[in-house]
């Protein structure tokens, strides 16, 4: 291995950070599409050097870029993002039905096996597949026949944020939506079933029994361990063992159990990391102290990771898509916030440092162990 | 030949200058500019005026010789001046913000 590449995300633009397996010094690279909102970038696993990027503005829309050579150069791919025949409607937030539109791509996801195969989440909530590299997107409409009609946008509106493919089954496909839940698709994307059997709602739906309407922040899978999967929910840090039949709690001694995003450990996956915020309406964290927390046991008791990270007048916030790990040996961990820092650890989160400082706001992280 | 000129965020996109030249068959009308514009740059399409619809996105805006052309019908003919060229049909990004 000969060192990482962080792919930024910003609300005005990319950077691409680049370090040697040391990750003591680091090139940055951008603004890409300088301006543009990049909501996610993420490179393919079989070619790293391919990389997509789903870039929008409030003007002219949803573009997508993509690079052949790590970052360096771009090209525009398709952005044509049509739901299958009629979409229909969904709940809006005062409980009428809503006409489904898009609006963007919040999240890619590049096939394990394939460079020219990569999913794309949408606002409204949809899954998208490209098989030709980006350059035509065909849905995965029955997705929105699990009770589509009763999804309800969450605040950030209603995304299809987290796409996780499973490594063993490549019929498995996770997705999470804000706000409706989490989905499984066991036929490669052909039909759904939702898996929220076992979220708590006390305070957010009116049926704590059903099985869609829940705001699911993020999910993350260890490969290894592909039935587990750790949620970091609106309110709750939960955690499957039958690929998401039933979840269990596991906030256990966090100072809030609210945040956005949740990730692995490279080697342990047992070893999961959260950054709580203090809450819904305070979107920053508890008493001003950016502290990521660690859980060893996978969920249930979590320590504090604070060295190097600013313990007082701290009031950023780490988006959903803003946290990622490498796999090098020693485990980096890395996340960027609204503040625009993009802070790194490479000894698993032991000690951290920020690799850049004044970035616009940080809308996602993804990093390549190259 | 007509001249339009783009707003920064597309020439990057596109990778051209500020201003293109384009050749219009027939009637000169937005809709036949617009047209030409994506022959020449795929890249645009979705980004001017929705793929499906073709209505103009809402923040962009068309002038041409002083005026305001962006509520005219898309089939109505562009002003000669832009026509012979001697004046640009701007596609400009409407200022919003606060």
């Amino acid at each position: 291995m000969i060192g990482v590449r962080v792919l930024v995300g910003t609300r005005k633009g990319a950077f691409i950070l680049t370090s040697d397996a040391e990750r003591k010094e680091w090139d940055v690279s951008g603004p890409h599409f300088a301006g543009w909102e990049i909501y996610h970038l993420k490179g393919s696993p079989v070619n790293p050097n391919r990389i997509y990027a789903s870039q929008s503005s409030g003007w002219f829309g949803q573009t997508m870029q993509r690079s052949d050579d790590g970052g360096k150069t771009w090209e525009p791919v398709g952005n044509q993002f049509t739901y299958e025949g009629n979409p229909g409607t969904h709940m809006w937030y005062d409980g009428t039905q809503h006409p489904w539109e898009f609006k963007r791509v919040w999240h890619l996801e590049p096939s394990l096996t394939d460079p020219d195969t990569v999913y794309a989440g949408a606002e409204d909530a949809a899954l998208f597949r490209s098989t030709d590299g980006g350059q035509s997107w065909h849905e995965l409409a029955g997705l929105r026949e699990a009770k589509g009609h009763l999804w309800q946008p969450g605040a950030g509106g209603m995304c299809l944020h987290t796409i996780i493919l499973d490594p063993v089954d490549p019929n498995r496909i996770f997705v999470a939506i804000s706000a409706a839940g989490a989905f499984r698709s066991d036929d490669g994307g052909t039909s759904w079933q939702p898996i929220n059997r076992g979220l708590r709602v006390d305070y957010e739906l009116p049926d704590k029994a059903s099985d869609v309407g829940h705001c699911v922040h993020n999910i993350a899978m260890h490969p290894s361990r592909p039935n587990t999967l750790f949620m970091q929910k609106h309110w709750d840090v939960m955690r499957t063992d039958n690929a998401g039949d039933s979840w269990e709690e596991v906030s256990g001694n966090l100072p809030s159990d609210f945040g956005f995003p949740i990730v692995v450990h490279a080697h342990e996956p047992e070893t999961i990391y959260v950054v709580p915020i203090k809450s819904d309406s305070e979107h920053f964290p508890p008493d001003g102290k950016l502290r990521v927390y660690r859980s060893r046991s996978g969920g249930h008791e979590w320590e504090a990771l604070t060295n190097g990270l600013p313990q007082s007048d701290c009031y950023v916030n780490i988006l959903r898509d803003a946290m990622s790990i490498d796999r090098l040996d020693q485990c980096g961990i890395y996340f960027g916030t609204t503040g625009g820092q993009v802070y790194a650890s490479s000894d698993g989160g032991d000690s951290w440092r920020a690799i850049v400082r004044d970035l616009p706001a940080v809308a996602s992280i993804e990093v390549q162990t190259l | 030949m007509i001249r339009v000129e783009l707003p920064a965020h597309l020439r990057t996109l596109a990778k051209t200058g500020k201003m293109v030249e384009l050749e219009v068959d027939g009637t000169a009308t937005q809709r036949a500019v617009l047209d030409a514009l994506e022959a020449t740059y795929p890249m645009l399409r979705g980004t001017i005026r929705d793929h499906v619809t073709q209505k103009r996105r809402p923040f962009v805006r068309f002038y041409a010789c002083q005026e305001d052309l962006s509520h005219e019908s898309p089939d109505a003919p562009l002003p000669d001046a832009v026509v012979s060229g001697v004046e640009p049909f701007l596609i400009v990004g409407a200022i919003a913000g606060g």
